[in-house]
């Protein structure tokens, strides 16, 4: 295989095929050399760095979106690398040119103000930890999947994308989702500058991009903790997250985050626009939808052992994943090894930031039987995750549903099993 | 650094020194006034209400040529066969307690103007912001006449516009979208 083409589904496939290669990430390659001289390494040596040629980990498709999901996988710590962050986006905004692009704060103020990104550098910055997540992230039902399947709504009945697959990967039932330490402007230090007027209520924020995306936020959330980033891990946003500045809207939907943001517009009630009155509110069975939801509920996943890898055969293993909420702080993460029947406090690796991911780990000691893993996570408000079982109750559905309908349903925070055979193999196990 | 973002918060909060009293002279004088010209411009997005609405106007007639040169494409010929991720633009009133719903403009939108704001924004891909005023009026005319809102003779224009009535306007929870800090809400603010 050509080691230098990157390509996670490949080394899969090459992976399977090695027995003693139990965990993702790691390329196999032949023929290299364990080093080099001096005057070669400094000859090589890129101007921007790359990761080692034997790390496999990148982002896989979301329907027409070709870099899409973040590698769950392979994610240490708390941070997705800016290489592989999702990306989400309606339209592209691509190729803006930060030295023409601007930002206008107007509406419901004293002052109608427009910045640089200059302007924006000379005031007092902040830099905090925050995941987005796709509103629809994990959710059954995507709209891609129904492109793929001829339209949402064709009575054709095909509905799930993953709850009833077996071999589908965290990266493609949680990947929708990164976390990012952003440096930028508190929104609310604009606002000041402008001067809200006292009938505010909300505000609209646009991006630049072919469409212009736009959401409304409640302008106590704008006052509140929402950044204008231009800095993310480290340097400046990438391209396809915003550059040359987006808004991170601390644990709202993905989608509110706008990024090439070029105006706030405060106002004093939501706009209704398009996104808010189709795209993400959620249909229930009576009828009606729900809109604004605006947090991500809480919410956490095992990210390893995860479908897809393998345990190479009984003994210790440190089992490890990522709990969130768009509420506040994670409080606490249990994990079950013995198919949910018992439950037990994982530990939250430092530090546990609000409205971020949260690392836990919890030490295990594999009998080699089969068994399902599962993470519930429980945030400083008190909430719960569910089950799918408590989920689907609440919804007044039964499993059945989840398989079958094309009503996409978002914020689908349920609890998420893997399967662990006998083997050491492990799969996705929603649906049992 | 144990929820540190948790301490940060109330800080933050307490510099900000509560909504009303924004008017003051700004901290940091940085950003440069924006001129009424520059804020026309910028300044498309449409609320229920209408007021930023263009003046103009558009029939159904008009608005079914337009359809077929610039949105049949990807549509469909009668705006019926979409199948692209919003799926047709027609029909679905019927559907929307069962399995598979069918969110259109005519069964799920709650206000007309959305509509005609996305047109502007939105359409066509890769000529975002290529029709004229006149011309989006046409083509909502003609979706809202074909989806069975208006009658084919009606002229929009930006004064009804606003005041038609969706069949699903009532469609969405809670009425009055809000939020607060830290509110308590069951899991997953769900369904």
């Amino acid at each position: 295989m050509d080691a230098k083409q990157p390509g996670r589904r490949r080394f899969l496939k090459s992976g399977a095929a090695l027995a003693g290669l139990a965990v993702s990430g790691i390329r196999p390659a032949a023929g290299q050399t364990p080093g080099a001289s001096p005057d070669v390494v400094h000859k090589e040596r890129a101007a921007y760095g790359q990761p080692s040629r034997f790390e496999a980990a990148s982002r896989i498709p979301a329907g027409p979106n070709p870099g899409s999901r973040t590698p769950l996988q392979d994610v240490v710590g708390i941070i997705a690398a800016n290489g592989l962050h999702f990306v989400q986006s309606s339209y592209s905004g691509d190729n803006i040119d930060p030295r023409k692009h601007r930002l206008l704060i107007h509406g419901m103020v004293h002052r109608p103000l427009i910045f640089s990104l200059e302007d924006l550098k000379r005031l007092p910055s902040v830099s905090r930890i925050h995941f987005v997540e796709c509103t629809g992230n994990t959710s059954p039902v995507t709209p891609s999947l129904t492109t793929i399947r001829g339209g949402i709504g064709d009575g054709t009945g095909k509905g799930s994308e993953w709850i009833d697959e077996l071999h589908q990967s965290v990266q493609q039932t949680h990947g929708k989702m990164g976390c990012a330490w952003y440096t930028g402007v508190l929104l609310s230090v604009l606002l000041r500058e402008a001067g809200v007027k006292p009938e505010a209520g909300w505000l609209l924020l646009e991006g630049a991009e072919p469409g212009h995306l736009s959401r409304s936020i409640p302008l106590a959330k704008g006052m509140d903790d929402v950044l204008v980033a231009y800095g993310q891990n480290g340097e400046a946003i990438r391209p396809e997250q915003g550059y040359p500045f987006r808004t991170v809207v601390p644990g709202f939907e993905g989608n509110i985050n706008i990024k090439w943001l070029r105006r706030v517009k405060v106002i004093d009630q939501p706009h209704m626009v398009k996104e808010e009155i189709n795209n993400y509110t959620s249909l229930r069975l009576d009828g009606k939808a729900r809109w604004f939801q605006l947090e991500m509920p809480v919410k956490s996943v095992i990210t390893f052992p995860s479908s897809g890898q393998r345990l190479p055969g009984p003994g210790f293993y440190n089992i490890t994943g990522l709990a969130w909420s768009g509420r506040g702080a994670i409080r606490k993460v249990e994990v079950s090894v013995d198919s949910g029947r018992t439950w037990k406090d994982a530990q939250l690796e430092d530090p546990v930031v609000r409205m971020a991911w949260t690392r836990f780990h919890f030490p295990w000691t594999w009998n080699g039987e089969a068994t399902r893993v599962l993470s519930r996570s429980t945030d400083e408000q008190g909430d719960v995750q569910p089950t799918l079982a408590e989920f689907s109750k609440v919804w007044g559905v039964n499993l059945e549903y989840w398989r079958k309908t094309t009503n996409f349903v978002n914020h689908f925070n349920v609890i998420q099993p893997w399967k662990i055979n006998g083997d050491g193999s492990v799969q996705n196990a929603m649906l049992g | 650094m144990r929820c540190l973002a948790n301490l940060l918060v109330p800080a933050i909060m307490a510099l900000s020194g509560g909504l009303v009293t924004l008017a003051q002279t700004p901290p940091y004088n940085v950003g440069r006034p924006a001129t009424d010209q520059e804020i026309r411009a910028w300044d498309i997005a449409i609320g229920p209400e209408g007021e930023e609405l263009p003046p103009g106007s558009g029939t159904s007639k008009e608005g079914a040529k337009i359809y077929a040169q610039r949105c049949a494409s990807c549509h469909g010929p009668t705006a019926a066969e979409g199948k692209f991720i919003h799926g047709p633009l027609l029909g679905g009133r019927e559907t929307l307690t069962t399995l598979y719903p069918l969110k259109t403009l005519g069964s799920y939108w709650p206000f007309a103007t959305g509509i005609w704001d996305y047109i502007r924004r939105g359409m066509p891909p890769g000529g975002e912001g290529s029709l004229t005023t006149d011309e989006v009026y046409h083509l909502t005319a003609f979706l809202l006449y074909r989806n069975g809102i208006i009658k084919e003779t009606d002229v929009l224009n930006e004064k009804n516009l606003p005041k038609i009535q969706m069949p699903n306007r009532n469609g969405f929870v809670p009425a009055k979208p809000e939020w607060k800090p830290g509110e308590k809400r069951p899991h997953g603010l769900y369904p």
